[in-house]
């Protein structure tokens, strides 16, 4: 009989294999290509060095890169900012009785297990100029062209569109999973004492509901910040770089360009950004939760 | 005060149904699309629904039996289905480990494996690229575009989802009853098969539920790291897209069919998808 911790580390090991593989050697293969110039269709094809981290020394000038970078923050902020307000107050609206609540409830959840090609698909087919019907009911109704063909403003809003219309379910369901856990007493505390529905919202509810907040918030910027496959169904990035976040433009760099090393030093910037806020949200939740205790 | 419930209770209702609708437009019109030519889509959109005997079939069976759509198809299954099963038997043993044997850095370990889900994939596209195509090599066997490559590689956001939902399941069940079973002279097999299986069922088929909906709607991945003997249903979708002139009928068919396996679980076990999709953010 094998002792206990070996029995532990040998159903754990297939597990930390693959994980290695498939994370952590791509993670420092990254790290290396990253401090060198490499092209495979320049003259020279192999890995050059010219001087330490002048990939990014340029990175740090590179205006576009730097631009996908603010676009994709800018981006996870408002859809977060829309999707909370949204998710919330109709996570509060199903915490009462009303009719064909749960015919409502299950059409609402259908956005979520829908792949975001898909959706990306869905959004094009309604909105693209000439086949949609969405242009055709703004500008009969509202006199109001919509081509994000051409106009970037509307590209990026259009996205954020996409985005709300995907994940408020998300945020609406995991919302109403953490109100019907809490705790009833406060709430009966409170109505005895003659508090308002405003002041119970604002003093018992939301500091109540600040742990699962937070775990939403982690979820939702983390895959926001990685946003690409239905972005590039709908507008491919473009106009212009109006629609093109850090994930969009990495693969251009990468796969369209061949450059192979400044590619490698924009995904570990991105990847340091994304761990960054990462890291801040997770002490965030690791002080409230030893204030808790 | 009993008026002012009603009207709360009818502006809701209106609310809900205002959304209900802005949720499924777009889907009502991509069906419809799916089933009109070219020539009946030229032109302002018609709303109305189109007749059975009016359906145009070809939009269907043009990329399914005529192309190559079915390849992707049957490629899709393949690599959600096998992937679902590895990462379910795989999170399972890593669960039980990490739940029962005290070992050193299990915490670390538990988050190392939670950050692989949350880094974004697109930074690692050229390093897996490279790896796949030049460094994982045995002989003329490489690991790109191949189905087992992608099988592998979704284990990457797949392991963590799994164990993050499966070590509540498992912690759940009380330690006295392995132990009971050890002192009986059962080994680590018997614990699986007679304890740990029936009780965890439910939270075990939500997860390879979950997993194989993940691996099924994969694209980014799939479309780097593929060309032509493994390119799934996503990436065939995307190809659409670059081509002069879509067919949007065509389009529309094949990103219906790609989201029959979702509405299928969605319509067949609902609660449960909702409970595992929200479960470990509600546990905090």
């Amino acid at each position: 009989m094998l002792s206990k911790n070996k029995t532990g580390w040998l159903l754990l090991s297939p597990t930390i294999l693959i994980l290695v593989l498939a994370g952590l050697v791509p993670f420092f293969y990254v790290l290396y290509v990253g401090f060198f110039q490499w092209n495979p269709l320049a003259v020279d094809p192999s890995l050059q060095f010219d001087g330490f981290a002048s990939n990014y020394r340029r990175l740090i000038f590179d205006e576009i890169f730097l631009e996908s970078i603010w676009r994709s923050i800018k981006f996870s902020v408002v859809t977060l900012s829309i999707e909370l307000t949204l998710g919330f107050l109709l996570a509060l609206s199903l915490l009462s009785s009303f009719p064909l609540k749960s015919f409502f409830r299950s059409v609402h959840t259908l956005p979520l297990v829908i792949a975001p090609i898909v959706v990306g698909s869905i959004f094009k087919l309604f909105t693209v100029q000439g086949l949609g019907p969405l242009p055709h009911i703004l500008k009969d109704y509202f006199g109001y062209t919509l081509n994000y063909g051409l106009n970037a403003e509307q590209a990026f809003w259009m996205i954020v569109i996409m985005d709300v219309w995907h994940w408020t379910p998300f945020v609406t369901l995991t919302l109403l999973a953490g109100l019907s856990a809490l705790p009833q007493d406060p709430y009966e505390s409170a109505k005895i004492d003659g508090a308002n529905n405003f002041q119970i919202f604002t003093y018992i509810t939301i500091p109540m509901m600040v742990p699962v907040l937070i775990v939403v918030i982690f979820i939702r910027l983390m895959d926001s910040l990685k946003i690409v496959d239905e972005v590039w169904m709908l507008t491919g990035g473009g106009p212009g770089y109006a629609t093109r976040f850090t994930g969009i433009h990495i693969w251009k760099e990468v796969f369209e360009k061949r450059y192979y090393g400044l590619g490698s030093a924009m995904s570990i910037l991105y990847l340091y950004i994304t761990i960054v806020i990462c890291w801040v949200l997770y002490s965030v939740m690791v002080a409230r939760g030893k204030n808790e205790d | 005060m009993k008026t002012k419930k009603t009207f709360a209770k009818i502006g809701t209702t209106f609310l809900w149904s205002l959304l209900t609708i802005i949720t499924l437009f777009p889907i009502y019109w991509m069906i419809l699309v799916s089933t009109r030519t070219p020539v009946e889509l030229f032109g302002k959109p018609d709303l109305s629904p189109t007749f059975f005997e009016k359906v145009h079939w070809k939009n269907f069976t043009k990329p399914f039996i005529d192309g190559i759509y079915s390849d992707y198809l049957f490629n899709s299954i393949i690599v959600a289905t096998s992937n679902a099963a590895l990462v379910t038997v795989l999170a399972l043993m890593a669960t039980y480990a990490l739940s029962r044997f005290k070992l050193p850095g299990s915490e670390s370990i538990f988050f190392w494996t939670m950050t692989n889900r949350m880094a974004p994939p697109a930074a690692f596209l050229l390093p897996l690229f490279l790896l796949f195509s030049t460094v994982f090599k045995f002989g003329d066997f490489t690991l790109f575009d191949t189905k087992i490559g992608l099988i592998l590689l979704y284990c990457v956001f797949n392991l963590p989802f799994a164990i993050w939902l499966l070590k509540g399941i498992i912690d759940g069940i009380p330690r006295e009853l392995d132990e009971a079973m050890i002192v009986d002279g059962a080994n680590l097999f018997t614990i699986f098969r007679k304890l740990i299986l029936p009780l965890a069922a439910p939270g075990i088929a939500v997860t390879s539920l979950l997993s194989f909906l993940f691996a099924w709607n994969e694209y980014l991945l799939a479309s780097t790291l593929t060309s032509v003997y493994a390119r799934t249903i996503p990436t065939g979708l995307s190809e659409f897209v670059t081509t002069t002139g879509t067919n949007w009928g065509t389009m529309a068919a094949v990103a219906l069919v790609s989201m029959l396996p979702a509405l299928l679980f969605l319509f067949a076990v609902q609660k449960h998808i909702v409970a595992g999709l929200t479960f470990g953010a509600v546990k905090g």
